[in-house]
């Protein structure tokens, strides 16, 4: 239904799953939709109304008559249970299971900036060498990207439309999910969850890059994370 | 007043009453109807004109929006929230709700008035001070709320997170209060259908109207207590500095939006179900044959009320629930196609083999279904756990939920007021200046929404008030979109002119409406246009269901329920 030409790159491993059922359900729905209007529009030409033609009287009492209705909605009862059965597996791959990560990032949203967390080249989290920027984050191409998203004031969404990939960020909670990106490129994240002045500017640069490169940036930043929850502890 | 005869001390009054009494403090369901409709259609023209708003600055982002000057992004924020409580809160509910139901009940089941008509006016001037509330609180320091309509904490819970104080509070008493206003308006209807019914009038005989506005207020009565929960605690941490919502003391900020929701989707059915009564009155007059399959239409009613109350969490996906949850939800969600597909095709095929005219009234009731066909269908998209991953928060629920609630509000409220308005105001409108507001509506609504579904694909998020801060939305492509979407906006708007003109013409030089113009069978046609204080001079007995319309044996092609046949 020329869908994908709408839709963003595809850049992620999951991308081409939900654009699949986007078009699959498209798909289905539409023919539903023009038949429906098909008919009514019929209906309204044939039975406009004629000098001397009665309308017929059918107030469709019986369940012979509604049949006429509800074996249609039966087999849209069918159709709803395909779409859910063919969804549900979709959906339990990207949001019910966390593959073995390759990179984890801790991502707070905040007023208004995202602030990402990388354990930096020791590959641990709350020691000296932590990754924290704002607004820029690299990543590597091909790796699976565990992250633990959280938001420090109110509720932001995590929006990469090119991964196909959302999430919101709750204060007082950590989401953990996944992506992986497939494609090397610059792509932005924005939040999706009004959240207040400036929710139209909240957005971050993804930079997904082959691993050399990656890797140099993380060596590059190294440290940035001025504090770790430890030294806060002895303060 | 005796219970037993609860409305009986107003027939017969016919000494004169005050202009306060007759106007303004009326107790008459008829006039109480007419100030929430024309409440409701006031709040229309500045919903709409917010709608302007945001269409102007979407299209054309930072430049000063022709009547109304720069819009900085906290402003853009308080517009677009209001504009969805006013179009949901104060127009949808007061025009169809509170206002057909008003009108119709009493005249249909032929009662004189409501249950409890001095409740029923302290529900329209509750509902009036929740609108002076609602309308001042654009104008206190810092605005009006602008946490979006859902206003969910803790955005909504602290001035300093969306830097409006006042604003907030005020919205939630406007809105408590509001809701304090359709529960006496709801509990009025129910027992009025209950209780007043004229001699011979079984349940399964009155007109699909009624089911479909009690039907309402039950689902109304049963999600609000919730809600009402939520916005105390709400008010409460904003008033009284608790934690309910706040996670740093214990509270939970999705506990709103469970609050919320349990009330706001059923709430999309409190909205939808009396302009598919609306549709479902007019329909079989207009094609002159009964509606098929009345009982399976009540039947599925039903069951999309019950469905409504376990369907909530589709709200909520990607917004941190145990995902596990999301699969059930969606199947409950999506099943809520079956009933109400039927009811839809019911109507479809109430048309076929009829002998159709093509007035006012039965433009936007077909309309209403040829547009309600697109936003039903978009729904599965949404309620799809997997695919609303990615529109989730788009456009494509902005353009989805639009296109279900524009007709089933707008097209099913016009429908009702074109065909009621001889009973109501007792002059007939004027044909052509209708048949050109059906027109200029019907199209202009699909040139607004329908680019929304492609720039919610392209990946345009909800509330944002500058799209080309985003290198996807700032194409040609893009760009050209919003601003099909903006003259289309302008043209719906420009199409409710002659509305209001002929809506003026009509009450001044209108030709005078006689009793049963549109030769109909239910019992407000069997009174004068407009009918006096107390309706019926003698209660009507009732000898059959609403929809003997083209009925063999009779040379007449309709068959009023009280006609002795």
């Amino acid at each position: 239904m020329g869908l994908e030409s709408w839709l963003p790159t595809a850049a992620s491993s999951f991308a081409g799953d939900v654009d699949w059922l986007l078009r699959f359900i498209t798909w289905i729905v539409g023919i539903w939709f023009l038949l429906a209007e098909g008919i009514l529009v019929f209906f309204i030409f044939r039975y406009r109304r004629r000098p001397g033609v009665r309308a017929a009287y059918v107030p469709a009492r019986s369940l012979r008559a509604m049949a006429f209705v509800l074996v249609p909605c039966a087999l849209i009862l069918g159709f709803d249970l395909v779409i859910d059965a063919v969804a549900a597996p979709i959906w339990q791959r990207i949001k019910e299971t966390l593959p073995p990560p390759q990179e984890t990032v801790r991502i707070t949203g905040e007023q208004w900036a995202w602030r990402f967390r990388l354990p930096g080249p020791d590959g641990r989290f709350d020691t000296a060498d932590d990754v924290e920027v704002v607004n820029e984050l690299h990543l590597p191409v091909g790796a699976v990207v565990q992250f633990e998203l959280t938001a420090k004031d109110v509720i932001h969404s995590l929006w990469m439309p090119e991964m196909r990939l959302k999430q919101d960020a709750v204060p007082g909670r950590t989401i953990r999910g996944w992506f992986e990106p497939t494609r090397e490129g610059r792509f932005e994240l924005a939040c999706a969850q009004i959240c207040g002045f400036g929710h139209t500017m909240m957005k971050a640069l993804v930079v997904v890059e082959n691993r050399e490169a990656y890797q140099n940036w993380v060596r590059q930043k190294a440290g940035s994370a001025y504090t770790t929850p430890t030294e806060n502890n002895q303060n | 007043m005796s219970a037993g005869t609860p409305a009986l001390h107003h027939v017969n009054q016919t000494h004169a009453r005050s202009f306060w009494r007759t106007w303004v403090f009326s107790t008459d369901h008829k006039t109480i109807a007419k100030q929430y409709m024309f409440t409701g259609l006031a709040l229309a023209l500045i919903g709409g004109f917010l709608a302007y708003v945001i269409r102007m600055q979407l299209a054309n982002p930072g430049q000063p929006v022709p009547g109304y000057g720069t819009i900085g992004p906290g402003q853009y924020n308080a517009v677009v929230t209001l504009h969805g409580t006013i179009m949901i809160f104060w127009v949808a509910m007061p025009i169809l709700l509170a206002g057909l139901g008003n009108f119709l009940i009493p005249l249909m089941i032929g009662a004189h008035d409501m249950a409890f008509p001095r409740l029923n006016m302290l529900s329209y001037w509750v509902f009036f001070t929740s609108t002076l509330i609602l309308l001042a609180s654009f104008f206190v320091p810092g605005g009006a709320a602008a946490g979006g309509w859902t206003s969910y904490p803790p955005l909504s819970d602290r001035a300093v997170n969306s830097g409006v104080d006042l604003g907030v509070t005020l919205w939630i008493l406007a809105v408590a209060l509001e809701f304090a206003a359709f529960l006496m308006g709801g509990i009025n209807f129910i027992v009025t259908a209950i209780n007043n019914r004229a001699p011979g009038m079984r349940l399964f005989d009155m007109p699909l109207m009624v089911w479909m506005e009690v039907a309402a207020s039950i689902i109304f009565l049963f999600s609000v207590g919730p809600l009402i929960a939520g916005a105390v605690l709400l008010l409460l941490d904003r008033v009284a500095n608790t934690g309910f919502y706040d996670p740093a003391r214990g509270g939970d900020p999705l506990l709103f939006q469970h609050l919320f929701w349990f009330f706001g989707h059923p709430e999309v059915y409190v909205i939808l179900l009396p302009g598919f009564g609306a549709v479902a009155e007019i329909l079989p007059v207009f094609a002159r044959k009964p509606i098929f399959g009345y009982r399976m239409i009540v039947y599925s009613t039903i069951v999309t009320g019950v469905l409504s109350f376990i369907v909530w969490a589709h709200h909520q996906f990607i917004a941190g629930i145990d995902p596990r949850l999301a699969t059930p939800f969606s199947i409950t969600t999506i099943l809520i196609s079956v009933p109400i597909g039927i009811t839809l095709f019911a109507f479809i095929a109430t048309l076929w083999r009829g002998s159709i005219s093509f007035q006012t009234p039965m433009l936007f009731a077909l309309g209403m279904i040829a547009v309600f066909l697109l936003g039903g269908v978009t729904g599965i998209h949404n309620g799809v756990p997997a695919t609303d991953i990615y529109i989730h928060d788009t456009y494509f629920v902005v353009a989805h939920f639009h296109y279900a609630l524009i007709p089933s509000v707008f097209f099913a409220f016009f429908a009702a007021f074109y065909y009621w308005f001889p009973k109501m105001f007792g002059r007939r409108t004027y044909e052509w200046l209708g048949q050109l507001h059906f027109w200029g509506t019907f199209v202009f609504m699909n040139v607004t929404f329908l680019p929304m579904f492609f720039l919610g694909l392209m990946g345009h998020h909800r509330r944002i008030a500058n799209p080309h801060f985003f290198e996807a939305l700032r194409t040609p492509e893009a760009d050209r979109l919003q601003w099909i979407a903006t003259l289309g906006a302008i043209g719906l708007f420009a199409s409710q002119i002659p509305l209001i003109l002929n809506l003026i013409l009509s009450l001044v030089r209108g030709v005078r409406a006689e009793k049963n113009p549109w030769r109909a069978n239910t019992l407000e046609w069997t009174v004068d246009s407009p009918p006096p204080h107390g309706n019926f001079a003698n209660v009507p007995v009732v000898r059959r269901g609403p929809y003997e319309y083209s009925a063999p044996g009779h040379s007449e092609d309709y068959l009023p329920q009280d006609a002795l046949a």
